[in-house]
C-alpha cells in the first residue's frame, strides 16, 4: 500500500469516529465477550465461585443452627395455680423446651444461668389468674441465655409465642372468646431479656450476611483481581493506548462479575430456601433490586481497590483485609452493631454491608417495604455513588 | 551524514520543536523524572515519516519512558513532543486512534486463542480483522495455522508476531515497538526485522527500541541512549564510520591474560570482551593498522598467550556505543541534539 493510500484511509476513519455509539457498543461487546472467556476458561476459579455460596449456606446453616431443641427452662411462679400450671405444661410439652424447675422467686436464676443448668427462664408476676379474670395488665418476663445470639433470639421468640398463646387461651377460658376482641391481647406484656449479651440484635438469620459476604468476594475481589491482572500482564498499557475510554474498559470488565454476583445471590437464596426453608416475607422484586444495588456497590469497591493496587496479590490482600473483614465483623453479620465499641460502631456506618444487611433482613425476615427501608437504601445508594465517583476519578487515562 | 535518507529535515533553519512536513515524531528537550530518578534528560530527536527508527541502549537507558511519552501514556516532566502532528498530552485521544503500540511485554491474553486475541484487539480499536487483513496479511499467514491455539502455548517468536498483528490491525500511521525482540530466539529475531523492513517499505513509520546493538544495522537511523541521554543519532553506517581510532579483534587461548596485558598497554584506549574475542582500541591513529596488529600480537605472545590472532576490523554500533558510553559529554550526538 502506498503512502497516499494510507492517508486516505486515515481521513475516512477520522470522519466517521465522531460520537459513534455503534462502535462504542461493539467495543463494549468485545470487552464483555473477552472477559467472559477469561471467566469461563479459568474453570477452577469458576467452580469455586459458584460452589462457595452453596458451601457457605450449608456451613452457616448447620453450624449456626437457629433451630433450637431441648432448651432447659425454669419458671418463676410466686402464686402457683391451675392457670400457671397450664403454662408450665405447655412449655414443657413443646419440642423445644424442657421445664427443669418451678421456683417461687427469681433468686436462684442467677446461679442456675451461670452454672449453665438452664438457658431460659419465664418469670410470672403474682396473682396471675386474678389479673386475667379482672383483665388487668399482665407483665411476663422471658430471660434467655444470649451467648449464642442466633440460638438465643430463636429461643426467646419461641418462648414468647408460647406465653402469648397460653395467655390468649386463658383469657378465653376465664372470660369467653369475646374478651379477646378489642385489643384484649394488649393486656399482656412479654419482656424478653438476654443474659450475657443483653443488646443482642436479631442475628437470627445468616442469609442476608451471607449474600453480602459472597458478593464481596465475587464482585469486589474478583473485579479488583481481574483489573490488576491486566496491569500485571501489560495488556492495560495496550488498552490505554486504544481509543477506548478508561470507563468503557472498566464497564466491559465488570459486567461478567456482576452477572456472576447475581447468580450467586440466586444460589444463596435458593439453597437457603430448599435446605433450611428460609422464607422471603417481603417483596422479592424489591429484594432483587436491593441486591442489584449492592452488586454495583461491591463492583465499585473492586474498582477503587484496583485503581490503587499494582499487582493481583495486593488487590487480593486489600480485598480480604479491607473488605471481607469489615463485611464480616462490622456489618452486624456476626457481632451486633450495638455491642461494638464506639469507634468501631462509627466505622461500621461506612461499611456498605451494614446497611445492606438491615435492608435484606428487613425484607426477608420482617417483610418490610421501602416505606421502612428508604433511609438505609438512601445511605447505601449514597455510599455506592461516592465509591463509583472515587473509582472513576482515580481511573487514569495514562500510566501512573 | 551523506547517506542519511532525508538530510534536509535536520537543516538548522527548522525552528526547534516545530515539526517539518516529513517528521512523524519531534521531541524537543524532553526530560522525565520519577521522584529522584531521572529517566530522561534533555532528549531531542526527530523521526521522519516512513522511517524505521531504532532507539538502542541498555536496560535502564530510558527507552521505555521515551516510548510511553510518545504514545501518550506518560506526561513528560519537561519539554515538548509532537507525534503525527499532535501533542501527546493535549490531543492524546486523536493520537491514540492513529498509533500502533507493542509494549515491552507482549500484551497478549495467554488464556485466549490466537484468533480471540486478534479479534479482541480489533474490536478495541474499532475495526475488524477483515478490515485489518490487508495490513496484517503477511504476518497472519504464518499465524493462521495456530489460530485456535492459546496464546500462552505459542513460541516466543509466534507470540511476537501475534502481538505485532494486534498492534497493526487498525492500520496505524505510526508503529511503536518497545523491545519487540527481547527474549525471542535468533531466527525469529531476524524474521521479525525483515517484517519490520517490509512494513516500512509499505510506507509505515516505525519507532523501535532494542538492547541488542547488532540489530542497529536493520534501522534507517538509530539513536544511542544511555542513562536517559541520547548519545548520538545517525544512520548505522555513518555511526560505524565515525569511529575515530584503529580497532582490532583479538583472539587467543587466555582471554583474561590478554585483557590484563592490553589494558596495561600505554596505547590502549579501551579493551572490551565481545563474546569469544576482545575488541581493542588503540590511541595511535597515525600508525598503519597492519603494523599495530603485528605489534599487539608480539606483545601478547611475549606475555605467554598462545594462538594469538589480531585483526584490524571496522567498528560496529556497539563499539561506538561503548566508546560514547565511556565519555558521554564529547559524544557527537550532543552537538546535534542541542
Amino acid at each position: 500500500m502506498s503512502a497516499s493510500q494510507r492517508r486516505d484511509t486515515r481521513s475516512e476513519r477520522r470522519h466517521d469516529t465522531r460520537l459513534d455509539l455503534g462502535r462504542l457498543f461493539a467495543s463494549l461487546r468485545g470487552l464483555v465477550v473477552k472477559e467472559t472467556r477469561h471467566v469461563l476458561r479459568d474453570r477452577q476459579t469458576l467452580a469455586i465461585l459458584l460452589l462457595m455460596p452453596l458451601v457457605q449456606v450449608l456451613l452457616y446453616g448447620f453450624a449456626i443452627r437457629t433451630d433450637v431443641r431441648g432448651v432447659n427452662v425454669a419458671v418463676v411462679d410466686p402464686t402457683p395455680d391451675a392457670v400457671t400450671r397450664a403454662l408450665v405444661l405447655r412449655v414443657d410439652g413443646s419440642v423445644r423446651h424442657d421445664v427443669l424447675d418451678v421456683f417461687p422467686t427469681s433468686d436462684p436464676l442467677e446461679q442456675q444461668f451461670a452454672a449453665g443448668r438452664i438457658r431460659q427462664a419465664i418469670v410470672l408476676p403474682t396473682d396471675v389468674s386474678r389479673r386475667i379474670a379482672r383483665a388487668e395488665p399482665l407483665a411476663v418476663q422471658v430471660i434467655t441465655d444470649g451467648s449464642d445470639p442466633n440460638a438465643g433470639s430463636a429461643m426467646a421468640s419461641y418462648a414468647e409465642a408460647i406465653v402469648r398463646r397460653w395467655y390468649a387461651e386463658s383469657v378465653v377460658a376465664e372470660r369467653g372468646p369475646a374478651a379477646l376482641r378489642g385489643g384484649g391481647s394488649a393486656q399482656i406484656a412479654v419482656e424478653t431479656r438476654m443474659r450475657f449479651n443483653p443488646t443482642m440484635e436479631s442475628a437470627n438469620l445468616f442469609v442476608p450476611g451471607l449474600i453480602a459476604l459472597v458478593l464481596t468476594i465475587v464482585s469486589a475481589m474478583m473485579t479488583a483481581i481481574a483489573i490488576t491482572r491486566e496491569k500485571e500482564l501489560g495488556t492495560m498499557e495496550m488498552l490505554l493506548v486504544s481509543p477506548l475510554r478508561p470507563a468503557t474498559i472498566i464497564v466491559g470488565k465488570v459486567v461478567p462479575y456482576a452477572v456472576l454476583g447475581i447468580m450467586n445471590i440466586g444460589i444463596v437464596l435458593g439453597a437457603a430456601r430448599v435446605v433450611f426453608d428460609v422464607p422471603v416475607r417481603g417483596s422479592i422484586p424489591l429484594l432483587l433490586a436491593q441486591c442489584a444495588l449492592y452488586v454495583v456497590t461491591t463492583l465499585a469497591l473492586g474498582i477503587v481497590i484496583s485503581t490503587g493496587a499494582r499487582t493481583q496479590r495486593t488487590a487480593m490482600l486489600a480485598a480480604l483485609g479491607g473488605l471481607l473483614l469489615p463485611t464480616i465483623m462490622l456489618s452486624g453479620f456476626i457481632f451486633p452493631i450495638d455491642s461494638l465499641p464506639t469507634p468501631l460502631k462509627a466505622i461500621s456506618n461506612i461499611v456498605p454491608a451494614r446497611w445492606f444487611l438491615v435492608i435484606v433482613r428487613g425484607i426477608m425476615l420482617k417483610g418490610s417495604g421501602m416505606s421502612v427501608l428508604w433511609q438505609e437504601t438512601l445511605v447505601l445508594f449514597g455510599l455506592t455513588t461516592a465509591l463509583l465517583a472515587v473509582g472513576i476519578r482515580r481511573l487514569s487515562v495514562r500510566l501512573d | 551524514m551523506s547517506d542519511d535518507p532525508r538530510p534536509s529535515a535536520f537543516s538548522a533553519s527548522t525552528p526547534a520543536g516545530a515539526a517539518g512536513r516529513d517528521d512523524a515524531i519531534v521531541l524537543h528537550e524532553l526530560s522525565h523524572a520519577f521522584g529522584d530518578v531521572h529517566a530522561l534528560r534533555d532528549v531531542s530527536l526527530r523521526v521522519h515519516a516512513g522511517e524505521l527508527f531504532g532507539v538502542i541502549g541498555p536496560d535502564g537507558a530510558g527507552k521505555t519512558t521515551l516510548f510511553r511519552i510518545v504514545t501518550s501514556l506518560v506526561v513528560p516532566s519537561q519539554g515538548s513532543a509532537q507525534v503525527l502532528g499532535l501533542d501527546p498530552v493535549q490531543d492524546f485521544r486523536a493520537l491514540r486512534r492513529r498509533l500502533g503500540y507493542m509494549p515491552g511485554r507482549f500484551a497478549l491474553y495467554t488464556d485466549l486463542s490466537v484468533l480471540e486475541n486478534l479479534t479482541f484487539y480489533a474490536t478495541v480499536f474499532g475495526t475488524t480483522i477483515e478490515q485489518g487483513m490487508r495490513i496484517i496479511e503477511p504476518i497472519w499467514r504464518q499465524l493462521a495455522p495456530f489460530s485456535d491455539r492459546r496464546a500462552g502455548a505459542l513460541s516466543g517468536g509466534m507470540k511476537q508476531k501475534l502481538a505485532l498483528c494486534c498492534a497493526l490491525v487498525h492500520a496505524p500511521d505510526l508503529l511503536v515497538l518497545d523491545e519487540p525482540t527481547t527474549g525471542v530466539d535468533a531466527v525469529s529475531r531476524v524474521e521479525f526485522w525483515e517484517l519490520l523492513g517490509r512494513l516500512r517499505d509499505g510506507g509505515l513509520t516505525i519507532l523501535v527500541s532494542t538492547p541488542y546493538m547488532d540489530e542497529a544495522g536493520r534501522c534507517d537511523r538509530v539513536a544511542l541512549m544511555q542513562e536517559g541521554r541520547v548519545l548520538a543519532i545517525e544512520t548505522p553506517a555513518a555511526m560505524a564510520a565515525s569511529y575515530p581510532l584503529p580497532l582490532f579483534a583479538v583472539r587467543g587461548h587466555d582471554r583474561l591474560a590478554m585483557l590484563a596485558a592490553l589494558r596495561a598497554s600505554p596505547h590502549a584506549e579501551s579493551v572490551w570482551p565481545f563474546g569469544e574475542v576482545l575488541h581493542y582500541t588503540d590511541t595511535r591513529r597515525e600508525v598503519q593498522p597492519g603494523a599495530l596488529a603485528r605489534e599487539i600480537g608480539e606483545l601478547l605472545t611475549t606475555r605467554g598467550v598462545r594462538d594469538v590472532e589480531v585483526q584490524p576490523i571496522a567498528a560496529n554500533v556497539e563499539d561506538v556505543f561503548m566508546r560514547m558510553a565511556q565519555t558521554p559529554h564529547v559524544a557527537p550526538g550532543q552537538e546535534r541534539a542541542a
